[in-house]
């Protein structure tokens, strides 16, 4: 009879955050900010069709980078949790925070239940209203949730980002000067063509996500 | 995030939203449908048309919904916009009408988010059709919900409009349609009125004149209030996307159309 081999939980569970880190940091990074008029998000990618930006729901947009075909699933999942909740109730009550919370306890259970670990970092940026400032929830590979203000990054390079970002950035940065910024800390140029950006307008009566196409942010660069 | 959340969409093939509500148990028409008759008085709403035009199509609602004899609600809205290009009336049952609408709403943007890209509107018309059709069961019970849907189809670069009838069955009008209680009226005076291609503001003009002409021989059907203010809902809906129509832009027409019909 063969016995299954004992492996201690700390082992696995740093066996697990190893690999998921690693299939993470082979992918690329992506940036939030606020800016005068909203949030803006930038993320390097190559594709067109395949984003890693999205709608979620009215004041909320969805993030993320690593393996696409485990953030989109968790992108519809979101999607589905936000549309029956404002279905069933109101518009009003769909909230980030009970968003975020549904994705970190997926996230978690996966990482411990399943038989490898998504390897994904997600980011949900959430607008503010009078009362509550802009704000970011940032949700790693094993459900670790974080919730910031002002700025935010997530994927393999998240750290010196945010540290670019922390000397770059400002209360009320026009548009084009937080866009500015993003591609900095990547250290890219506008004209890279690898940018994908999407604004959240604070402004807006309801939808307020908006995808800015290649040529209207190298516009707004130059 | 429950575990149907999740896996849902890819074993049943659809990102339908009202799949998931009936997956969800949220969604129970047939539960409705199940109960007797009776005798059960809810609102109903009334005349609502829709013109094509030069630049597109429009629409225009009349305010009132009964009940049996009575005014249940002087100023109801029975004309919704569903998307930037698309918008849809409602005749019948208010309550159950009301609703089909939210869903409808929810549905069409719940594809386009999924999908990143809109429904085309054909995909549109014939996802209500099948919507009043799941209504049948309370049709026969008297509960009949019939809308009307219209919209700037982005493909073929013009206004296109969709009437219904109680099984679900979809028909595109070239030129207008109408429907609720005050619907004949209003299309035997359209008949008569209507031309091809015509402005906007005469398109608006020639259609609140049908609904005051519908309101003249319909007890159902509120014609515009000048005494309390309150005038047709009217939307367009051209290239550039759908418009809502300010009681004060109404108005001169509304004024115009009970003048003439002095």
């Amino acid at each position: 009879m063969s016995m299954p081999f004992y492996v201690p939980p700390e082992q696995l569970v740093k066996d697990r955050a190893e690999f998921a880190r690693k299939g993470i940091a082979r992918g690329r990074s992506l940036v939030a900010m606020t800016y005068n008029g909203g949030v803006l998000i930038v993320a390097e990618n190559t594709s067109r069709t395949l984003h890693k930006i999205s709608e979620i729901y009215d004041r909320i947009a969805f993030a993320s980078v690593g393996k696409y075909n485990e953030f989109e699933l968790l992108r519809v999942a979101g999607i589905r949790h936000a549309d029956l909740k404002g279905y069933m109730y109101s518009r009003q009550d769909v909230l980030g925070k009970s968003l975020a919370n549904a994705f970190a306890q997926t996230l978690g259970n996966i990482f411990t239940h399943e038989v490898k670990p998504y390897e994904i970092e997600l980011m949900l940026c959430e607008l503010g209203n009078e009362n509550q400032e802009h704000r970011f929830f940032r949700i790693l590979y094993d459900g670790t949730l974080y919730d910031e203000i002002n700025f935010c990054a997530i994927g393999g390079q998240a750290e010196e980002l945010t540290e670019s970002l922390e000397n770059g950035w400002t209360e009320s940065m026009s548009l084009s000067a937080a866009l500015a910024l993003g591609v900095s800390a990547f250290g890219g140029e506008a004209s890279d063509d690898r940018w994908e950006v999407a604004v959240l307008e604070a402004e807006s009566d309801r939808r307020a996500f908006r995808r800015l196409d290649p040529a209207e942010a190298t516009d707004l660069m130059s | 995030m429950d575990d149907f959340l999740l896996r849902g969409g890819i074993g049943t093939a659809s990102g339908s939203f009202s799949d998931l509500l009936t997956a969800h148990g949220a969604l129970n028409w047939a539960e409705l449908a199940s109960h007797s008759p009776g005798e059960i008085s809810s609102a109903n709403a009334t005349t609502v048309i829709s013109v094509r035009y030069s630049g597109g199509v429009l629409m225009v609602g009349d305010r009132q919904a009964t009940e049996g004899y009575s005014v249940a609600h002087r100023n109801m809205d029975k004309v919704f916009p569903t998307d930037e290009f698309s918008a849809v009336a409602i005749s019948g049952t208010a309550g159950l009408a009301i609703e089909m609408v939210r869903l409808f709403q929810t549905e069409l943007e719940h594809y386009e988010k999924l999908e990143g890209s809109r429904l085309s509107l054909e995909g549109k018309a014939n996802y209500l059709a099948r919507l009043v059709r799941q209504q049948l069961p309370m049709a026969f019970q008297g509960l009949v919900v019939v809308p009307l849907f219209c919209g700037f189809d982005r493909l073929e670069e013009r206004g296109r409009l969709f009437t219904f009838d109680v099984v679900g069955g979809r028909y595109e009008e070239e030129d207008f349609g109408a429907t609720g209680s005050g619907s004949r009226e209003a299309k035997s005076y359209l008949r008569a009125h209507y031309q091809d291609d015509l402005e906007e503001s005469s398109a608006l003009d020639v259609t609140i004149r049908s609904l005051v002409a519908a309101a003249e021989q319909d007890v159902a059907t509120g014609g515009p209030d000048l005494r309390r203010g309150i005038f047709p809902a009217v939307v367009t809906i051209t290239a550039e996307g759908v418009v809502e129509r300010t009681a004060d832009e109404i108005r001169p027409y509304a004024e115009a159309a009970i003048e003439a019909s002095r």
